[in-house]
């Protein structure tokens, strides 16, 4: 009977183990080794915290934290990139793009050629917002009657 | 009137009672956390009777549960193309609500009305007037270690489940359906977050785990000490443990994700 009781108290334990490990990204949680950098966008969409950073669509990294800046009025979004990427040139690009039509969104970062890389606490200057589906339809149909009344 | 006005007002000082009755129940149970600790062999054997026993019906529907969900989710998801995310629609259902609320359910069925009859049968037979009678408190020497199985079994027979829901899904959605594998996978471990849903799932077991067992023990406890007392203490217990495991699951998932 102890047997059988120790059996089935590590099996629970082995599917909590295997739940924790192969279920779930546990990963998540050895973020320690990161640096982290900063980027303002004036519209983060629906982007959200812990979604990934991708360079070339390969995944470096994660959103750590979005706030507001209430002196720039704009989302202060604070990547987290992985300690084996920290050769970035400090002129990279990060854009707000989204997986598929209906995915999740991602910041999308795009190398530039500066020699001196970015480091812990820099900012990247160049940002490309997401795109809000509203104001594109807003647009094109702002442009389509524009375009009918002449 | 008045006599409805009686009636109504009896029973609910009877439920009132009752509560009472439960709170300080539980109270005198966790002073006998100590001694049942002095002697681990009792509530093994109650982990034994309790979880071990409760293990094949977990088993068996954790499976059934996955294959089923696997198949409903992805008629569903195959009409918006996204296939593909039937492992975290899968993961998600099972690690957040059904694992910890099916297996608490169907707990309540299998080893909650057992320590219900099982106590209330100990009463019947005036064999906790015996112990009593012995200097052995019986809420110490029997509810305490049944309690405290209880608790420790849900959460994880609520593991294994879950578990065993996820595999189901897998062998029916890449076996029968045609669903890629690695992106069941793959999708699933990056949507599912091990704080925001297996550990949050976790606690609720471990919440259920101690209302079953609390429910249980104490409604054997507390019965008639008549056949029909304890036929009726062990309907009560299915019933109020599933009333408050649905209720107290909804409480805890409006406090756990926003």
């Amino acid at each position: 009977m102890e047997i059988t009781v120790g059996a089935f108290v590590a099996a629970g334990l082995a599917a909590l183990f295997v739940l924790a490990m192969q279920v779930s990204n546990i990963t998540a949680f050895q973020r320690a080794d990161g640096y982290n950098v900063y980027a303002y966008f004036q519209n983060v969409g629906g982007l959200r915290e812990r979604a990934p950073v991708n360079l070339g669509g390969v995944q470096i990294g994660r959103v750590e934290a979005i706030t507001l800046d209430a002196a720039r009025f704009e989302a202060r979004v604070t990547l987290n990139i992985d300690r084996q990427f920290n050769d970035l040139p400090s002129d990279t690009a990060a854009s707000i793009r989204t997986s598929g039509l209906l995915g999740e969104q991602y910041v999308s970062l795009e190398p530039g050629g500066m020699p001196d890389s970015l480091a812990e606490g820099d900012e990247i200057t160049l940002t490309r917002s997401a795109l809000v589906l509203e104001d594109i339809v807003g647009q094109f149909l702002y442009n389509q009657s524009a375009g009918g009344e002449d | 009137m008045t006599a409805v006005l009686q009636r109504m007002g009896a029973s609910t000082l009877a439920v009132l009672a009752t509560l009472g009755r439960a709170t300080l129940f539980f109270l005198r149970v966790l002073l006998g956390v100590g001694e049942m600790l002095r002697r681990p062999g009792l509530l093994l054997r109650e982990i034994y009777s309790v979880g071990v026993l409760t293990l094949v019906i977990i088993l068996v529907s954790g499976l059934f549960v996955g294959m089923v969900l696997g198949l409903q989710g992805y008629y569903t998801l195959v009409d918006f193309g996204a296939e593909q995310s039937l492992g975290v629609l899968v993961a998600l259902s099972l690690t957040r609500e059904l694992g910890p609320v099916v297996t608490a359910l169907l707990f309540a069925g299998r080893a909650g009305s057992a320590l219900t009859a099982e106590i209330g049968l100990m009463k019947a037979t005036e064999q906790l007037s015996g112990m009593e009678m012995m200097a052995v408190d019986p809420e110490r020497r029997i509810c305490a270690p049944r309690l405290f199985a209880a608790l420790i079994s849900l959460p994880l027979l609520a593991m294994i489940f879950t578990l065993l829901g996820i595999i189901g899904a897998y062998l029916v959605g890449t076996a029968m359906l045609g669903i890629d594998g690695g992106s069941f996978w793959s999708q699933m471990q990056a949507q599912v977050s091990f704080v925001d849903d297996v550990l949050n799932g976790l606690i609720k077991s471990v919440l259920f785990g101690l209302a079953a067992g609390w429910i249980a023990v104490f409604n054997g406890y507390d019965c008639l000490p008549t056949s029909h007392g304890v036929s009726r203490a062990t309907t009560r217990t299915v019933v109020v443990t599933s009333l408050v495991v649905l209720g107290l699951d909804f409480v805890l998932t409006a406090l756990m994700f926003d």
